[in-house]
């Protein structure tokens, strides 16, 4: 291990201070995590829409069916008629990343606000109750985040099958725990508040102080955790197309057209980066977003873990 | 002297409580989950040409017939004695399968935590100490790219490299699930540097944080008035602080980590748990999904009550103050 260690510490070192030419270190310096809050929150949203607008149009700008195989087209390579070229059997390579994004950006944002939701949800109110209930639900969020969220995934998938509905459900059942823990922290810290004793003291009921004085006030954490758990679902739905658990075939599937078209990325390079290319730019948005609203709203998201 | 330490032992004794707790759930959830699964373990064990006598009879033997708690404490039992019931597919123990693919994992995973957590706490500090230099964002560029891009195709594009194009490490393993450590070695580097990689991505973040939250802070500005010098003021301050939150961010990622194991021991063919946990859950085989999901529960477990304790041990402020639940 020494010897990845060594190559990679001093391959990144190399490319430090004074290592890269002034153009690539323009974009280094516009496109980082020490980046200002609203830069990267710009750059972010505007990569986030950009696929959303490729998404909403791809029917249209595809120029081609997206299943539709023409096994005299194999494995071109950048052509008038596929400007990406095409894969094995044939299929238009900008169709099907193009499509991809319309099944990745709905099961994404599908399965993180349903997740998220739930999270905040339960969080805020263990947070007010902070008795048995809070206990018990904790306990059980504690082991959930236990088992491997990729196991969870692939039993519930195996279980149900692999439809849409199947994978949001599947990716709210790994990430509704981990969203529960983080917004019952942030909870934790408003319930102390004067504005909470004096609603208390006013008489209003439980649910009404936390959907109206607790609810409001964690908005800013609860933000940050759907744009930081959007990156990881959409990591995490296209690892389980890559690894024949998610979208079926044909799905134009990101994940999966990276499986199908690996074994000839030495031939048509494309078939394999431009889902990838899609995907990466996808999650580079969001991660921006995530650190620009975290800045912004002054909280420190690179305390937090991948899972956490 | 008693009354500073019994706070610390009720402490730690309430922290292994909840671990042995949650590990109990855990296997709860694993248990009534698989269940779920679709497919008779009796009939898959005899195959479909099997008398329904016959599967009656497995049945019976198995104690599939019993109620389902009773099972689950059966189970639960044999578990905790290393006795994880018969594979469906193999026709052998659960346990010693398990053991080798587990130590064949470890093989790729610890390298690539201990190389990762090094990586991560250099790049983070050296990041954290030049904030706003080229050196700062070219650290955090990268690392933004490689958390962007998932590990399957770093995976890909490594075995492309190093395997296709430059031939120094096997692209697969061959020998498959009755490989020796000697021959797994030369296969192990490249799924260990993809998920060393991975893991260092998400740290470098925590450690520059953390780093420059110590650079700004009041104690720093004394030592540098003191006239210590920069590296002086790194080796004292900025990287002791910079481990903690790092410590805790790996032990939460340990479940994740697994994740990734799966995908390098998918792209790689190589033989261990993550492989396994693929096969099982593919071929249906129960017992061994349950046993995986038992041992990855117990060893994220573990790794986090081990975090919390060197915290505890390393940071004296949590042992007088009340430590939050959760």
């Amino acid at each position: 291990m020494t010897r990845s260690t060594t190559d990679a510490t001093g391959a990144a070192l190399n490319a430090g201070p004074g290592g890269l030419p002034g153009r690539i270190r323009g974009v280094a310096t516009s496109l980082t995590s020490s980046l200002s809050g609203s830069a990267a929150l710009t750059i972010g949203l505007g990569l986030i829409a950009v696929h959303v607008v490729l998404a909403v149009l791809a029917p249209w700008i595809a120029g081609h069916d997206p299943v539709a195989t023409d096994s005299t087209v194999a494995l071109t390579g950048s052509t008038w008629t596929h400007w990406l070229g095409t894969d094995q059997y044939g299929r238009d390579i900008l169709s099907r990343t193009l499509n991809g994004g319309r099944y990745a950006l709905l099961v994404t944002f599908l399965a993180t606000t349903i997740a998220v939701g739930i999270g905040t949800v339960l969080g805020c109110i263990t947070a007010y109750a902070d008795n048995w209930f809070d206990e018990v639900v904790m306990r059980i969020v504690d082991a959930l985040l236990a088992v491997p969220s990729i196991l969870a995934l692939l039993v519930v998938v195996t279980v149900f099958d692999s439809g849409l509905w199947v994978i949001v459900l599947a990716v709210t059942v790994v990430y509704a725990p981990a969203v529960t823990r983080v917004v019952r922290g942030a909870a934790r810290t408003i319930i102390t508040q004067d504005y909470v004793t004096a609603a208390r003291a006013r008489g209003e009921k439980p649910l009404s102080i936390v959907f109206r004085e607790i609810l409001p006030n964690v908005m800013d954490v609860v933000l940050v955790e759907y744009a930081m758990r959007a990156s990881w679902i959409v990591l995490l739905i296209s690892t389980l197309s890559f690894l024949g658990f998610g979208a079926n075939p044909p799905t134009p599937d990101w994940g999966l057209m990276v499986q199908e078209n690996r074994t000839a990325l030495t031939v048509a390079p494309l078939g394999a980066l431009a889902p990838i290319v899609a995907l990466a730019t996808l999650v580079i948005g969001l991660n921006l977003s995530a650190d620009g609203l975290s800045k912004s709203l002054g909280i420190d998201r690179a305390q937090k873990g991948a899972v956490s | 002297m008693n009354a500073s330490i019994a706070p610390t032992v009720l402490l730690v004794l309430r922290r292994l409580a909840t671990a042995l707790l949650t590990v109990l759930l855990a296997s709860l959830f694993v248990f009534f989950a698989v269940q779920a699964l679709p497919g008779d373990v009796a009939q898959q064990l005899l195959g479909q040409d099997a008398t329904p006598d016959a599967v009656a009879a497995l049945r019976e033997t198995l104690g599939l017939d019993q109620n389902v708690w009773l099972r689950y404490g059966n189970w639960l039992l044999g578990s905790a004695t290393g006795d994880f019931g018969i594979s469906l597919v193999s026709g052998e123990p659960v346990g010693p399968d398990l053991l080798v693919a587990f130590r064949n994992s470890m093989l790729i995973a610890v390298p690539a935590m201990v190389v990762g957590v090094a990586l991560s706490l250099t790049l983070g500090v050296i990041a954290g100490v030049r904030r706003g230099r080229p050196s700062d964002h070219t650290i955090s560029l990268v690392s933004l790219i490689v958390m962007s891009v998932p590990e399957f195709m770093v995976a890909t594009i490594l075995v492309l490299l190093f395997a296709i194009a430059i031939p120094v490490f096997p692209a697969v393993v061959l020998r498959g699930d009755s490989a020796t450590v000697a021959e797994l070695l030369p296969a192990v580097w490249l799924p260990a540097i993809v998920l060393t990689l991975a893991m260092a991505a998400y740290i470098v973040r925590t450690a520059r944080s953390s780093t420059i939250d110590v650079m700004a802070s009041e104690f720093v500005t004394t030592a540098e008035l003191k006239g210590l010098t920069t590296r002086q003021v790194v080796w004292r301050h900025a990287v002791p602080s910079a481990l903690l939150p790092t410590l805790n961010v790996v032990a939460l990622n340990v479940a994740w980590l697994l994740g990734g194991v799966v995908v390098v021991e998918n792209v790689f063919n190589y033989p261990g748990m993550g492989k396994l946990m693929l096969e099982s859950v593919f071929n249906r085989d129960l017992p061994t999904i349950q046993a995986i999901a038992v041992v990855s529960a117990l060893v994220y477990v573990v790794c986090n009550l081990a975090a919390d304790l060197i915290a505890l041990a390393l940071d004296p402020r949590l042992r007088t103050r009340r430590k939050a639940r959760s």
